[in-house]
């Protein structure tokens, strides 16, 4: 394992050797100390390495990452795994908004609560919250799954499209176009493999499922009042 | 367009003209505003209502076609380790794949590259005919993320972060659902066949400083390799252009109201944002109150038609300019070889703008994959290229004219303004006065 002291060395270097094709190929395991909540660690990672972040980390932590896992043992800014594309992001404390915003791909298990806007214009990344999430979250939502073992905040799924929302708590309200959805076995078996994922014991029965009413999908002036 | 037979009684009236009762009618039949593509069609002071002062006895001008003139650009000096060179300061405005077809990005691609400038991807990612037909191609970073990866970023010759269109700003986009081919919904994680919309707004930063974080990002993803353009569309211009500074832009893309669109509102077209002379001169003067002027490389468009505009442009504080609408024209969009068509379509060669059909007869703002097969690439690229070299060619003898060596030396002293307003906007002298509106004597 390499350890990376950011009290030392620039979060620049830090990246580079991260994107270092040669060096990563014989160092797999890295852990970084003394973040200090510094912003953009760990982004644009594109291999499958591991990265263990001992403390608080900024805005953009391991944004777009590919294959990597990447550890948070803190809390995390905005934007946490923000257009991840496949690997896994785990944030031991809380997250601030927008984490896993336009995510294509992967994993994101957040530990603590996560704020506004969590999983904005998700295109396909799996997001796991153990904690509450706040408002706006799943915003114009296409693809991929939102799960919430706490409670989730006003204007849940707004505009969403084609993703996959499981919540355990309350639901503040939902946004427009989303509405309560039947927990059918599928739904359980796939919750139920996201939990496990996660590593989380929650019951995919205790769950409630929400999605998109399609009524939004086609302009018609019927639906003027909803925009 | 009207085929009416003259009559000098009859007296149209200046407020409720026939295009709009036209609209009324069309309102009051459907319920829903009027959407299209195209850019701003009302008249607004624009280049035209500018003319150079060529050389005569207190200027020295420069022999045509003999005396070099330069015309090469490079973009994103300030920050990164690989600016963009160009050749001629004309370069492709972003254009969606999805609004365009695949041919028409192809060939937009080809004709670009024929000429050493840049070409510009738009909402919804980059496909591989255009970056295997763009020598220098520019990846729009933007509010919906379609299809935006970090391999693609990683290929790309500069980002271009945008927040704005000329067209519509503070609007975001609209794909409507018959132009939504299995390929556009597969790049966009979309359903195929719905009303595509991008947002208008980031989806993770909310503010300027936020986005300074985002750009380093960025940076950080490419290792600072490329540069950051940042685009808005022009309003409040002084003050976006001084934020975007502050941001971290290497460049600023700056779209006036006459830019286009595939598909909006028209009374977004016609209402919002503020012509593209107008907002040349406060971007000008953000950058040089910042001491970043030609450090922090500002580029225009929004109406660019000729070399006179080029040339225009550059003199009131641009390095460079963009073409979109333009470029569609020099591909074959509104020929009258389709004049049938466009008939058929309600519509008439040269007129033509309901580009969220997807029907385009032309094969360029279409999925129809008929339709699209109509346009050859290289053909295409081929008048684009001869396009492109006729506004730099009619931007050097302009700059000739004013005695300049390279494009980059015309200035707004070799300008004036026919009429108070464009002189008021531009800020240079009514013409055979020294008189700039707003500035003392």
């Amino acid at each position: 394992m390499k350890t990376v002291d950011l009290a030392e060395q620039s979060l620049r270097e830090l990246n580079q050797s991260l994107h270092d094709g040669e060096l990563i190929r014989d160092v797999r395991e890295w852990r970084v100390i003394h973040p200090n909540g510094a912003h953009n660690i760990a982004c644009g990672l594109n291999d499958a390495v591991s990265v263990d972040i001992d403390g608080h980390a900024g805005y953009y932590c391991a944004g777009m990452n590919q294959q990597a896992s990447v550890t948070v043992h803190g809390n995390v800014g905005v934007g946490v795994a923000e257009n991840m594309m496949s690997g896994v992001v785990r944030v031991k404390g809380d997250a601030s908004q927008s984490a896993g915003a336009t995510a294509h791909g992967g994993l994101l298990v957040i530990e603590g609560n996560a704020a506004a806007r969590c999983g904005i214009s998700m295109k396909g990344v799996d997001i796991v919250v153990k904690g509450n999430i706040g408002p706006m979250s799943a915003f114009m939502g296409q693809a991929g799954c939102l799960v919430v073992c706490g409670d989730a905040g006003d204007a849940l799924g707004d505009s969403i499209y084609e993703a996959h929302l499981y919540v355990k708590g309350s639901v503040g309200t939902l946004g427009a176009d989303c509405v309560e959805k039947e927990m059918r076995a599928e739904h359980r078996e796939e919750l139920a493999t996201l939990l496990k994922r996660a590593g989380i014991d929650d019951d995919p029965t205790d769950f409630r499922r929400y999605g998109s009413a399609r009524e939004l999908y086609h302009f018609k002036v019927d639906n003027a009042s909803a925009y | 367009m009207s085929d009416q037979t003259y009559n000098p009684s009859l007296r149209e009236s200046a407020t409720f003209g026939r295009d709009v009762i036209g609209e009324i009618q069309r309102a009051a039949e459907t319920g829903i505003y009027d959407i299209r593509g195209w850019g701003a069609k009302r008249k607004v002071p624009h280049f035209d209502d500018l003319l150079f002062l060529g050389a005569s006895m207190s200027r020295y001008p420069l022999e045509g076609y003999r005396e070099k003139c330069g015309t090469e650009v490079v973009l994103g000096t300030r920050f990164a380790k690989k600016p963009v060179v160009i050749d001629t300061p004309v370069t492709i405005a972003g254009m969606s794949f999805g609004a365009l077809s695949a041919q028409a990005k192809e060939a937009l691609g080809r004709g670009a590259s024929e000429v050493g400038t840049s070409t510009t991807t738009g909402d919804g990612g980059m496909t591989a005919e255009e970056r295997g037909q763009s020598k220098r191609l520019v990846y729009q970073y933007l509010p919906s993320r379609y299809g935006m990866n970090p391999d693609d970023l990683r290929k790309a010759d500069a980002i271009e972060v945008v927040l704005g269109q000329g067209a519509k700003p503070g609007g975001g986009g609209m794909l409507l659902g018959q132009k939504i081919s299995d390929r556009v919904a597969q790049m966009r994680t979309l359903p195929k066949g719905i009303d595509q919309r991008s947002a208008c707004r980031h989806p993770d930063w909310t503010g300027p400083d936020d986005l300074a974080i985002k750009i380093a990002e960025l940076r950080e993803i490419t290792d600072w390799q490329v540069p950051i353009y940042i685009k808005v569309g022009a309003t409040r211009t002084y003050y976006d252009v001084k934020l975007a500074v502050k941001a971290g832009a290497d460049v600023v893309v700056l779209d006036g109201m006459q830019g286009g669109t595939a598909a909006t509102q028209d009374v977004f077209i016609e209402h919002v944002g503020i012509p593209t002379m107008a907002a040349i001169p406060q971007a000008a003067q953000a950058l040089q109150e910042m001491g970043v002027h030609r450090e922090v490389q500002l580029i225009v468009s929004g109406g660019i038609r000729n070399g006179a505009d080029v040339a225009k442009a550059i003199a009131l504080g641009a390095d460079a300019v963009a073409i979109g609408t333009a470029a569609l024209i020099a591909l074959g969009d509104n020929h009258p070889r389709y004049e049938e068509e466009y008939r058929q379509l309600g519509s008439a060669a040269g007129f033509y703008d309901d580009f969220q059909d997807g029907k385009c007869p032309a094969g360029i703002s279409t999925q129809d994959p008929e339709l699209s097969q109509r346009l050859d690439p290289v053909a295409a690229g081929k008048r684009l290229a001869n396009y492109l070299r006729v506004l730099t060619l009619e931007a050097q003898t302009l700059a000739r004219a004013c005695g300049k060596s390279h494009l980059h030396h015309l200035e707004p002293e070799d300008l004036v303004a026919l009429n108070v307003e464009a002189a008021a906007m531009a800020r240079v002298p009514l013409a055979g006065t020294g008189w700039i509106p707003g500035q003392s004597l």
